[in-house]
């Protein structure tokens, strides 16, 4: 079991998401950066989609109860504190155990977003197939809310993890985020679309796990056409436009049908970097065309395969990391039994 | 309106019919979605009806975006038959005093009786246009013109679960508490979502047709018990 000692900003459990269910008013929901999740999983030997505890802005404080091994996907500076209180660092990208009784503290998170991942998993029930925490009807998670001081999670019993590392941290990927151009993009003057590819959007502080506001040049609707059209489905990254101008970026809590014209919608690549951006930072805007968008999540899926695959034992020496990647060319499996004491 | 393909994003595609609220446009794209789903093609997560379009969430690593497309538009020229995906509803409900309360209000403003307001709901059968706002929230529609009423000045900050609200040309029954500005009439005993069954956890989809039909207090204390304790499932609701 672990137990949550502090929180200061919402953390959510989130796995892979819910898909499935959108046609019944369900939201997707789901980890914003899946790919952080993935990583998180992976060091302690999870699969990909198994629930993690989604961290946002600020870290958090938690006890083990018994002895557990954890590990934290995103930049972030933490430490763990022994029963006789003192600290030794856990470096993010890296497997740690904790005896039982030890304190996890996470601190600032460096890129806006971290993933904790517990080796077996959370054990919390399955709602329509996932665990995610849905906030808004109270879907999912523990309780379908966010965590709080005093809650208590248990976790799964899995194999015993064999902890990895991973050396190289995923790059954080800069430049423009790449955008399609909408379902009404022709709701919108040209005007409107040449501000939203040349001017430079700010986070507001209306920012959830259902969308992001921006703040900056209002874009405009063409006079003949308005903001309103007949709902019609969307989905995250969609970059609606309301009355009002002002654009909003949807994440992964967001509904699954909506009434304004959507100009733009970001690239699947790029969905990840949403989860990691903070109110205050700055964003741009590029067009791409659906082939360019395809090819670049292709690239996507290549480099989280190649990040996972380059995962070492936790604690590692150099030789033995040279050891592990030659045998990197007979596949990682035998590599990490080769590994295993 | 001819059928196009819309992009949303590189992991959706939309198919729109056309852009207004309408029951023939709205038939026409449940038969797409019934043509569509029937070809059980992988990689697709999600298929969204809505009043006016079809929108398929899908993996574009598995799944050929351009084969995907021209699937569509073939599904928009399915001939928009009885859906055979579609299931109707005969809905009880309780109608006026506090679970209604909004129901003299609206036989006022209308210049009908009471008994008129739910006669004329009652009278009609309305279709599921889409399920959106909140998980397992039907749309439904359309309501006579007299019955027709703007929305309230002042939402409500907490509508009870399984009122029935109209506004506009539509009907809805909240599956959940929360805020809302629609015209409470009256309330149902039936389970309108269950997490508990991942095989369809709303009770109505797109496309369902649902009639209402009163009933007395004392009948709907019976069934709302008989439903909290899992006596009654859903198919209890269906129209025979």
């Amino acid at each position: 079991m672990i137990e949550i000692l502090d929180c200061p900003m919402p953390v959510t459990v989130q796995d892979a998401g819910r898909p499935g269910y959108r046609h019944l008013g369900v939201p997707l929901s789901g980890a914003l950066d899946p790919d952080f999740l993935a990583i998180a999983n992976a060091l302690v030997g999870n699969p990909a989609s198994s629930a993690a505890l989604e961290l946002r802005l600020l870290g958090l404080r938690l006890r083990a109860t018994a002895p557990l091994t954890l590990a934290l996907a995103g930049a972030c500076s933490a430490q763990i504190e022994d029963v006789s209180g003192e600290l030794r660092p856990a470096a993010a990208w890296d497997s740690h155990s904790l005896a039982q009784g030890e304190t996890l503290i996470v601190g600032k998170l460096h890129d806006g977003i971290a993933y904790l991942a517990f080796a077996g998993g959370l054990d919390l029930p399955e709602v329509l197939g996932s665990r995610s925490t849905y906030v808004r009807a109270g879907i999912g998670g523990l309780d379908g809310r966010a965590l709080k001081a005093g809650d208590c999670l248990k976790v799964g019993a899995g194999t015993r993890p064999n902890p990895l590392r991973l050396p190289q941290p995923p790059r954080p990927p800069d430049g423009p985020l790449r955008i399609v151009p909408g379902p009404q993009r022709e709701y919108f003057t040209d005007d409107a679309w040449s501000r939203l590819l040349g001017d430079e959007f700010v986070i507001s502080r209306e920012a959830d796990r259902m969308g992001l506001r921006l703040d900056g040049p209002r874009l405009e609707h063409d006079p003949e056409r308005g903001a309103d059209i007949v709902s019609d489905a969307v989905t995250p990254g969609v970059i609606q436009v309301p009355g009002d101008g002002r654009p909003i970026i949807l994440l992964a809590d967001c509904q699954t049908v909506g009434g304004y014209p959507k100009i733009a919608t970001v690239i699947g690549a790029d969905l990840p970097r949403l989860g990691r951006v903070l109110p205050g930072q700055t964003l741009r805007f590029v067009e791409v065309g659906i082939d360019q968008a395809l090819a670049a999540r292709r690239q996507a899926a290549n480099d989280l395969a190649a990040c996972l695959a380059g995962m070492v034992p936790s604690g590692a020496q150099l030789d033995l990391i040279a050891l592990y990647n030659t045998n990197l060319i007979d596949g990682v499996i035998d590599a990490r039994q080769a590994n295993q004491p | 309106m001819k059928p196009r393909l819309l992009d949303l994003g590189d992991g959706a595609l939309t198919l729109e019919l056309g852009d207004r609220i309408d029951a023939a446009l709205n038939a026409k794209v449940m038969a797409a979605r019934d043509s569509l789903v029937a070809l059980r093609l992988d990689g697709i997560s999600d298929v969204v009806p809505t009043y006016r379009s079809l929108t398929v969430h899908f993996d574009p690593l598995r799944l050929d975006r351009n084969m995907l497309g021209r699937r569509l538009l073939e599904a928009a020229l399915a001939p928009s038959q009885e859906s055979a995906l579609a299931t109707r509803w005969l809905i009880p409900v309780v109608f006026g005093e506090e679970f209604g309360p909004d129901l003299a209000e609206v036989a006022r403003v209308t210049g009908h009786s009471e008994a008129a307001v739910i006669d004329a709901l009652c009278a009609i059968e309305l279709r599921v246009f889409l399920i959106g706002f909140l998980p397992g929230f039907p749309y439904l529609g359309e309501l006579p013109e007299w019955l027709r009423l703007p929305r309230l000045a002042t939402p409500r900050a907490a509508v009870p679960a399984n009122s029935l609200a109209i506004a506009g040309a539509q009907a809805a029954v909240y599956p959940w508490a929360s805020p809302g500005g629609w015209h409470l009439l009256g309330r149902t005993p039936a389970r309108l979502f269950d997490l508990n069954d991942a095989t369809r956890p709303a009770l109505l989809a797109p496309g369902d047709t649902v009639r209402f039909t009163p009933v007395s207090r004392d009948e709907f204390d019976r069934l709302a018990t008989a439903v909290a304790l899992r006596e009654l499932d859903a198919a209890q609701w269906q129209a025979k």
